[in-house]
């Protein structure tokens, strides 16, 4: 049967990878997608390696949204999990997309979710840490946070009750 | 195994139907305008199918038009009528009328007509005061829903027919989930214009009929040949419509049962999934179609628990944003006062004849641990935990 999803895409959704939360996390990204509203909060641990180069220890996610978010957040976490903080920081949703065999086109938006939460959550490490925020990433910081903050307007009353 | 609770969306043919549509492609293949023995044969086939339509709505044969299906026939009774009388330019709809009804009319609000689309409250209900309010001396038409496809709340069309009818303004009904699922009479209603489809009465798709009350015109949308007394022009779906006449007739015999036995169902459904947490009901509780049951989750997203509940082999549908083409949730749902993260949780179960308790009992199992699992991946969880 053919679907609109890859069968990489239908594998990470059943089964995603690092979900859940971190305790005491070094870095927090929450973000949220002003398209459709929906929700990613990732948490990363930091260690170093042995050059002494700072990576990504361990990371986790939690995820509000639809099949393609849920799945691009398993593949992102697959992607970074052990890697320097320099190469997460390159990971672009394109690199994402095409780990899960293709999205469907409507779909695309969604691994931007990903990419966002991964960004949040160092530049809040570095921020946290007193380091150096690269230029670039700074840049994504300003354009998340006013993104996010429409997304948060469409979710702000989650839990309150209806009927 | 699979189990299918998508019956809004469309259904399976009912083997007596397509029984009854075999002979039509190879055997009695003539053009219902011909004048042999073929083309009257074809001929009398369709005649019988049109009575067996009109029976349903209490309608008499000659009043029924067939046409492709619900789309069409919401198509030709808003712009055929809007056509045949330029003098009036205002119509009335409700805020959750189906895209085949909304469509239309934004098109012809491009060209220089006044919709007006009334609110409807929290259960889907629209108000009939409301109707007889907005409705002005250029109103040409109001078109209300008998039955919405999403919450299967039925609209008191009876008292809105009366209405216009009292007002001299046309009504229209898109009565595509209600018809042979429900009661309905044109006169008793005061419907003008009534739009069916018979695909979602275990007839075949591609198939449908507008009721065009007697004395009314209508420009056609499309010219030709003259078929279906001028307005709809083409040669005629013969066996198509052969199968809606007798998913129409197998309807009028079997639809009080059915309908009892759904209804008895779609409550148990509604019981036992209102116990999982953070659940609720969309739609009018009582007043609602016997087979549609729409629920809201919190902290989740409709396209995904409709994907893992069709990993378990169970067929549903949501009005969530992410599975919409437009990534906007619902137009229904939103119309309820729903916030759009609530309408992104929401889940269509929808069952027809051939569902059985056992149907309902398997997605029971599944439903409370596969709205669990999703929520396990939600950040949402937490905060209200
Ligand atoms: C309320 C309503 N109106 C119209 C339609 C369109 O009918 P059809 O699929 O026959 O064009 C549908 C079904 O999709 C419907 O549920
Ligand atoms: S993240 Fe909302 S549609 Fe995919």
């Amino acid at each position: 049967m053919t679907h609109i999803y890859t069968k990489k895409v239908l594998a990470h959704f059943k089964h995603p990878h690092n979900m859940g939360r971190i305790a005491k996390p070094d870095g927090v990204g929450r973000v949220g997608n002003p398209k459709c509203g929906d929700v990613m909060w990732l948490y990363l641990k930091i260690g170093k390696n042995k050059q002494g180069k700072e990576i990504i220890k361990d990371v986790k996610f939690e995820t509000f949204g639809c099949v393609a978010a849920i799945a691009t957040s398993s593949m992102i976490t697959d992607l970074v999990k052990g890697k320097t903080i320099e190469y997460a920081l390159g990971v672009t949703k394109e690199k994402i997309v095409k780990g899960l065999g293709g999205l469907p086109p409507i779909k695309i938006h969604c691994s931007l979710l990903a990419t966002d939460a991964l960004h949040e959550a160092i530049y809040n490490y570095l921020k946290k840490q007193g380091l150096r925020v690269p230029a670039q990433l700074a840049k994504t910081h300003e354009r998340i946070v006013k993104e996010t903050k429409v997304a948060e307007r469409i979710g702000e009353h989650l839990g309150e009750h209806l009927h | 195994m699979t189990i299918y609770l998508d019956n809004a969306a469309t259904t399976a043919v009912d083997p007596r139907v397509l029984k009854a549509m075999q002979p039509y492609f190879s055997k009695h293949f003539g053009n219902a305008s011909s004048l042999h023995g073929f083309g009257q044969r074809a001929r009398a086939a369709l005649e019988d199918a049109r009575e067996k339509v009109a029976a349903l709505i209490d309608s008499k044969p000659e009043e029924i038009i067939f046409t492709s299906g619900g789309t069409e026939s919401n198509n030709l009774a808003i712009k055929g009528l809007a056509w045949a009388h330029p003098n009036k330019k205002h119509i009335i709809i409700s805020a959750i009328e189906h895209h085949a009804v909304m469509e239309p009319c934004e098109w012809l609000r491009k060209h220089g007509y006044d919709i007006t689309v009334l609110p409807v409250d929290s259960y889907g209900l629209v108000d009939p005061k409301a109707v007889e309010r907005a409705i002005r001396p250029d109103t040409l038409m109001v078109s209300i829903m008998h039955a919405n496809n999403e919450i299967g709340t039925i609209e008191p069309i009876e008292r809105i027919g009366a209405i216009c009818r009292a007002k001299d303004v046309f009504f229209h009904t898109d009565a595509v989930q209600s018809f042979g699922k429900i009661p309905i009479d044109v006169d008793a209603m005061h419907i003008d214009l009534l739009s069916a489809s018979s695909h979602k009465i275990h007839g075949p798709k591609g198939v449908g009929c507008l009721y065009v009350r007697k004395g009314i015109s209508l420009v056609p949308l499309a010219h030709g040949g003259g078929h279906e007394r001028g307005l709809r022009s083409g040669t005629e779906n013969v066996a198509g419509i052969v199968g809606f006449g007798e998913a129409a007739a197998i309807a009028k015999k079997e639809m009080a049962a059915d309908a009892k036995r759904l209804t008895a169902l779609r409550d148990r459904l509604i019981k036992e999934t209102l116990k999982i947490q953070d659940s609720w009901l969309n739609g009018h509780p009582r007043q609602r179609l016997p087979g549609n049951a729409n629920f809201g989750f919190r902290y989740i997203e409709g396209e995904a628990l409709v994907l893992q509940l069709d990993m378990h082999g169970i067929a549903v549908s949501t009005g969530s944003a992410c599975s919409s083409k437009s990534l906007e949730p619902s137009h229904v749902l939103l119309a309820l006062g729903l916030r759009h993260e609530e309408a992104h949780g929401s889940l269509r179960v929808s069952l027809g004849k051939f569902n059985t308790r056992a149907d309902i009992d398997a997605l029971l199992k599944v439903l409370p641990q596969t709205v669990e699992r999703l929520r396990e991946i939600s950040p949402f969880k937490r905060k209200y935990k």
